[in-house]
This record gives C-alpha cells, structure tokens and sequence, in this order.
C-alpha cells in the first residue's frame, strides 16, 4: 500500500485531503466563493464581464413565486430550472416541450412527463433549500435549456454533455468532457455515472474516457469511440475557461462549458471545489501541472495564459 | 517547514505536554489509578460517646486516631450539637477538646472517621530518651528489681526481654512477685500498664498504645491494648496478653499512654461505643478524597467536585471529542463516507445503551421503516420543513411502537431504541432518500452502510473500559486528544480509499 502511495505521490496526484489543505485553502479565499456557489451571481458577473452564458428567463425567489414560472417561461416550450446554490447536478429539471396544453403535462429530457403541479413542488423545493448545499432557503432560476451540439450529441446518452476545465492561477491546466450515460440519468457529473474523458489542451482532440474509476475507450451506452474526437471551438472553451479567473479570483477552479448547437461555448457554472477524477481520465497526475504554472508569471492576461498553456501542457 | 504547519506542532507539542504533565502529577502525586479495576477498603469507624451533663461547664477531651500505623484517614467528622470542639495534639496522641458552657440531660458526642489501608503510613516517632527508673516504694521496689533481674538473665535484647517479661506476666501461676504488681486477676491493659513500668526499670523505652481490630461490622468494637517499645532503632509491637510480636493488619491505632480515652468534667455515666463498618470505594474517590484533604487546586477544578449526575453527563460528553477524532480518522486517513460529520459519534452514544448487535438492527429498522414512509411523502409534495417534521414525527412513533412490540416480545433490548437521537436519525432518514432519489440506491446504501461502520468503530473505541475510565479520571488527556486532531487536520496525504480510486494512475510510471 506505501508503494502505491509512492507510486500516487512521484505521478503528482492530487489527493482530497491536499486539495482541502492545501490548494483550496491557500487558493480559494472563503470570501470568493459566494461569488460561484450563487449561480445568480455568477451568471450576472459573467454577463457584465461579456462571457457567454445561458439566457437566463427569470428567478423564482420565494414561496410565493412557486407559481410564477408558466409566467415566466411564458410560449417557451423548453427550459430548465434548477437551484442557484444546487451542487453536483442535484435538483436540475430539464423541461423539453409541452405534451398537453390542455392537461399542463410536460415532458421532461428523460423521457417522464411532469404536470405544472410537479414542477411547482420542485420549485418549491428548491427554494425552501433541499437541493442547497448551505442547507438554508435558496431560489430557483429558469433559464435557455442548451441545445448540445450535433457534435456531442452522437457520442452523449441524453443529457448534456460538458466540457470541465480546472484552471489554476488562471492557466487552464486540465480538461475533460464529460458525457451523461444512462445510468448518470441525463447528468454530466462523474460521481453520478457519466463517462469522462481526458482532453489534450493543446489541440482539444479527446484521449481515452474514464467510467466511475476505471477507463474505458467507448461510451458504455451509445457504443461509439470516445477517444480521439477533435472538439470545436477549442480556442473558445480554453479562453472562457481562462477568462474566469479575473472574474472570479478563485485559484483552483473548475470551469463547466458546454457547446450549444446556436450559440457556441456557453459556460454553464463554475466551482470552487473540482473534483479529482480529471486526473484519472487524463491519466495525468495535477501537481505536477501546478508546479510549472508556479514557475510562471500571474500578470499575463487569459489570452496569453492559453497560449502558454497550450504549448507546455500538449500531449 | 512552512508557517501553518510550523505553528500547528508547536500548538500540538504545547498541548500534549499541559495534558501529559497534569496526567503525570495526578497519576504518580495525587494517586488517582491508571486501571478501572480494583476496588479500595474502606472503614467508617464511627465512636458514641453518651453522659449525662451537669453539674457546670463541660469540659471533655477525647482521644482520637492520630499516629495509625498502616492506615490512612480519608476524612472525619465530629458532629456534637452546641458543642464546641478543637482538635489538637497531646502526649498521647490526637485529641478533640468538646465545650460547652451548660446543657442539660443526656449528651451524645460524635466522631466519625473514615480510614483505608496505606503501606506507606509507619510509626514516625523520632528514637525516644530512656525512661527514668519508675520511683516506687516497698514491696513494689523489690519485686519489680527482683522481677527485672530474672527476666534480663533470661533475655539477650530489649525484644526478647519483652517477650519474656510479659510470659511472666500473663501466665497463670505467678510467682507473687508478679502477683503483687499485677494484683489477682490481671487484664490486658493492667498487663501492658505493668510492663511499662518494668521496662522503664530496664530503661527500655515503652508505652501502651490502644486501638481496635477493624472488622466487617461491628456494633461495639472492644478496644485492645497493645505494648508498644523501642529497641534503639524502631519501635516494636507485642501483644500484652501472647507476648506475641507484630500489630495484626486490622489493628487501628487510637492513641498511647495511659490516660483514659474520654475524661469529662461536668458529666458522669459516659457510655462510649465503637461501631465499625466496612465499605468499597472506587480509588477514583479515594484519590479524590485525599486531594480535597490537601486541598489541592487541581482538584477544586475538576470533574469530581460537580454534582454526581453532571458527572454521569460528563463521563458521556467526555467521550464525544474521542469519537470525533476516531471520525476524522476515518474519514481523512481512510476515506469513508458517511451521512453527516458527526451522526456516526451520536449513533454510536446510543449504541452504549442498547448494546452493539441490538443497535446496529434497531438503527437498521429504522431507517429501513422510515424511508418507507419518506418514499410515500415525496409524494404528497410536502414543503421541505413540513415534511422533516413529518418524518421527526414517523420516527418517535416507530421508536414507540418497536419498543412496544419488543416488550410484548419479551425483547427487552428494544425498550433502549428511545435512546436513539431521534433528530439525528430523521435527518439520516432525509438525506438518505434525497441520495437516493438524486444518485440512485447504491450510493445511498453504501453511505449508509459507511455511517453505521464508523458508528460501530466510533462505538468500539468510545466503550473500551480502559479509555472510558482514563478520559473521566483524567479529563486532561483530552487536550491530548485535540492536538491528534488537529494534527489530523494538517494531514494532506492520500486517503486510503484514494488508493483504489486512482489505481489506474499508479499502473504505469510517469
């Protein structure tokens, strides 16, 4: 067992309790985080600073509002709703289109039908803070439901799919893509089931993917190759990703973006608390990578810490 | 070394040298036992003396234990109503002056004292002068120098002298000599009180000293003569009555000499009586007893001096800081997941009461029972306070009905499931069905499963009668227990279960 620590330890991988003590702590200012736990927040900041984002419709901040939503939503078939302080994909509805105009049925991304009064009790929900990781009362926002590109789709089981950058100082360091599966429900979160695969930064071409922890090669569901896809916009997915450090300030970050079939990159939420599993899908350990980012400059703007990034970090 | 992690030893050496050393000095100075074991004998020898007062001021000096060999003398008492009282030392010994200007009838006085076996006590008494030869007149004179010079060619020592002294003494055909010191039909106190005086003549250093045997119960303790002399280096005891050599273990020393044990003035018909009883003490309390007697600081701050069922709360409470760390352990070394920090430490308190089988199935019905109804509110869309009352409300019935049912049973095991933290499992019981909902069973189960195991360790460390009795005797040790943790804290190596989950990385060299 010491030699598989060894082992961990001479890869660079970054373990939970040196990213608690040691990254976080020292990177990610406790002040910041609201700034990234509060998805309104983070939507409005991102907006000011000319980031692309989903369009957000409305929010529903009280009990009061639970009924407002149809309001909202107004003759837009398809939206989703999900808490501003949700973690880890919880509490997300996808809503596709309506069923029934009559019954006020709607069909949701995978494949139930939900009536308003279900979705009413979900918001609701929401807002007296069951999916709010602080535990206290939370709102709900209705925002656009991104339309995954044409690309992702053919590889992804429902859901959409994302791309997470962990971007450190404001270099992105790692990425991946992470594709739902059906036993992830639709949800893109490795700890759920989706199937994650590494990223080489310089060129956005996917290596192997990575299933719960072990690695895999095709998607366990739609059978097609994961490895070796070329993303598009790949300049675009790295320049967001690097732009939210200024807008942030957090050190150690995680950066979701997802590809929409009309608008592109979109960054969908940014966490102040990545997970570990990038490294087994890059089969790469993230120290290692911060030990060269520390070497370098902080003062360069994102463009030029893509650049820099794209050039050490090629595979 | 980097500054937090700098600081972080200093705090934690600082901490575990407070609490060692406070452990330290009550262990080996004030006494208080390593082990939960062996109890201490203890004896409450509690001493009535009765008169009828008047005429006058009353004046009575009572001797009372002060040199006593082989014992220690946890506490006393004296209790005399409108009575004043001074103890002191005399010639004799210890002795309570008892006062009071005028009172009427029948007086009782009290003495009690409790007392418990110490090796360590020995006669202190520093090498006595040698006695001056006893001035008597005739016949006395020639029998005792006629008795001394019979006895001393017989004898090589002052302890063989002694011994032969009192054979001649006590044996029932005396030669009258004898009989003319000792008169007809002798007792053991005019035997000693003779003795003294005869070895006074030999310039043997010696004096009567009177005690009782501590017995089991006893309702009137005799009191006993012993002879007490001094060879020139230690001082020796002898039975008045064998001329056997050496105080019996039971045998505490009330005091020496030849007075009375009670002298009054201003009162008559003294009645006094010994009643003896024997008890068990925890060396905790004895340890503690004594401190208090020294007034030591240590022991006004400590957990002893609270009332007896804050001390029961605290020998629980007390507990908790270990199963935290016995958490964090598992947690940050091992990797387990559970629901809640520290739900696993309150499941594991109530695990003490119900045993650890017991609670493990009664936890397990629980939940299993209340998630049932859980699944069923989902449906009913409650509002999410609402409906953490409703499954609060399903558990205190679950937990009622099992307890009922089990009773009717014959189980009496399920009465303990009122011990559950109700809170705390209708908590468990939402998370778990959130989890379940949200990531699907198997993770649910698994943390499940994950908090009812470090319950169970947490159990484990937390009923170990060896800590439990090191952490309430020495509450200290929990600033101990808090550098561990917060060492802990500062641990930033691989969780075990990390091992597993990045195995794919430890493959090949990189």
């Amino acid at each position: 067992m010491l030699a598989w620590a060894k082992r961990l330890r001479s890869g660079g991988v970054l373990g939970l309790n040196e990213r608690n003590g040691e990254v976080i702590q020292r990177f990610n200012a406790r002040h910041l985080y609201p700034l990234v736990d509060d998805k309104l927040r983070t939507k409005r900041l991102a907006l000011a600073a000319d980031i692309s984002v989903p369009e957000l419709y409305g929010v529903m901040e009280s009990q009061h509002d639970i009924h407002a939503w149809p309001e909202i939503a107004g003759q837009r078939g398809d939206f989703v709703i999900k808490p501003a302080h949700g973690t880890g994909g919880d509490g997300i509805l996808v809503v596709t289109g309506r069923t029934s105009r009559r019954q006020r049925l709607y069909q949701l991304i995978d494949g139930n039908v939900i009536s308003e009064a279900g979705i009413s009790h979900h918001v609701s929900n929401i807002i007296s803070g069951q999916y709010s990781f602080v535990g206290t009362r939370d709102c709900a926002m209705l925002e656009y439901r991104v339309e995954t590109d044409p690309f992702f789709a053919a590889v992804s089981f429902q859901g959409v799919p994302d791309v997470r950058v962990l971007v450190y100082q404001g270099y992105p360091v790692m990425a991946m893509v992470r594709l739902a599966t059906r036993r992830s429900r639709g949800k893109a979160n490795l700890h759920q089931g989706a199937v994650g695969a590494g990223i080489n930064l310089a060129s956005g071409r996917t290596l192997s993917g990575v299933l719960g922890n072990d690695i895999v090669s095709e998607h366990p569901d739609t059978g097609e190759p994961i490895a070796g896809l070329d993303i598009p916009c790949w300049d675009q997915f790295l320049s967001l990703a690097a732009r939210c450090y200024e807008l942030t300030g957090l050190g150690y970050l995680g950066v979701d973006i997802v590809l929409d079939r009309h608008r592109g990159p979109l960054i969908l939420e940014l966490n102040a608390r990545p997970g570990l599993n990038i490294q087994i899908a890059n089969k790469v350990g993230l120290k290692k990578r911060f030990a060269l980012v520390d070497r370098w400059t902080a003062t360069r703007d994102a463009d030029e810490k893509v650049a820099i990034v794209r050039e050490a970090f090629a595979l | 070394m980097q500054g937090p992690a700098y600081r972080m030893i200093l705090i934690s050496t600082l901490l575990v040298v407070a609490g060692g050393s406070l452990f330290i000095y009550k262990w080996q100075v004030l006494g208080f036992p390593l082990r939960p074991d062996a109890e201490t004998r203890i004896w409450t020898v509690e001493v009535t003396a009765r008169f009828e007062a008047g005429p006058g001021p009353i004046k009575a000096s009572f001797y009372i234990p002060g040199l006593t060999p082989g014992f220690a003398i946890l506490e006393e008492n004296y209790l005399s109503r409108g009575f004043g009282y001074t103890p002191g030392y005399v010639a004799g010994g210890r002795q309570v002056q008892w006062t009071r200007r005028r009172a009427r009838g029948v007086q009782t006085l009290y003495y009690r004292v409790v007392i418990y076996k110490d090796s360590a006590r020995i006669e202190s008494d520093t090498t006595p002068p040698f006695p001056e030869v006893p001035k008597v007149s005739e016949p006395f004179r020639t029998a005792i120098e006629q008795l001394v010079e019979d006895v001393a060619g017989k004898s090589a020592d002052p302890g063989s002298f002694t011994v032969e002294l009192l054979k001649r003494l006590s044996q029932p055909d005396r030669d009258q000599n004898v009989e003319i010191l000792v008169g007809a039909a002798p007792t053991a106190a005019s035997i000693a009180h003779t003795a003294t005086e005869l070895l006074a003549a030999a310039r043997i250093p010696a004096r009567m000293i009177r005690g009782i045997y501590l017995q089991e119960q006893q309702r009137r303790a005799p009191i006993v003569p012993w002879l007490e002399i001094h060879d020139g280096t230690r001082w020796r005891y002898f039975d008045p009555l064998t001329g056997k050599e050496g105080l019996p273990d039971n045998f505490l020393q009330w005091w020496s000499g030849d007075d009375r044990l009670f002298a009054i003035d201003g009162g008559k018909d003294v009645d006094i009586r010994f009643s003896v009883k024997s008890d068990f003490m925890s060396p905790v309390e004895v340890a503690q007893r004594r401190s208090d007697e020294r007034n030591s600081l240590v022991e006004k701050f400590s957990l002893f001096s609270l009332p007896i069922q804050t001390q029961a709360v605290y020998s629980i409470i007390l507990m908790i800081p270990l199963g935290a760390l016995t958490v964090v352990l598992l947690r940050n070394v091992v990797g387990v997941e559970t629901f809640g920090t520290f739900m696993p430490v309150l499941i594991a308190l109530a695990f003490r009461q119900t045993q650890l089988l017991w609670g493990i199935l009664w936890f397990t019905l629980l939940v299993s029972i209340g998630l049932i109804f859980r699944f069923y509110l989902e449906r009913l869309r409650l509002l999410l306070v609402p409906r953490l009352g409703a499954v609060l409300t399903i558990v205190v019935i679950l937990m009622l009905v099992l307890s009922i049912i089990s009773h009717q049973l014959g189980f009496e095991s399920g009465l303990s499931v009122a011990l559950f933290p109700m809170v705390i499992l209708a908590m468990t019981i939402e998370r778990m069905s959130v989890l379940w909902e949200e990531r699907g069973s198997r993770e649910a189960i698994q943390q499940g499963l994950g908090s009812l195991l470090v319950a169970a360790i947490c159990y484990a460390v937390m009923d170990m009668k060896m800590v439990k009795h090191l952490i309430f005797v020495f509450p200290e040790m929990l600033l101990v227990v808090l550098a561990g943790t917060l060492l802990m804290g500062r641990y930033t190596g691989y969780r075990l279960v990390e091992l597993y989950r990045f195995r794919e990385l430890c493959k090949r060299p990189h």
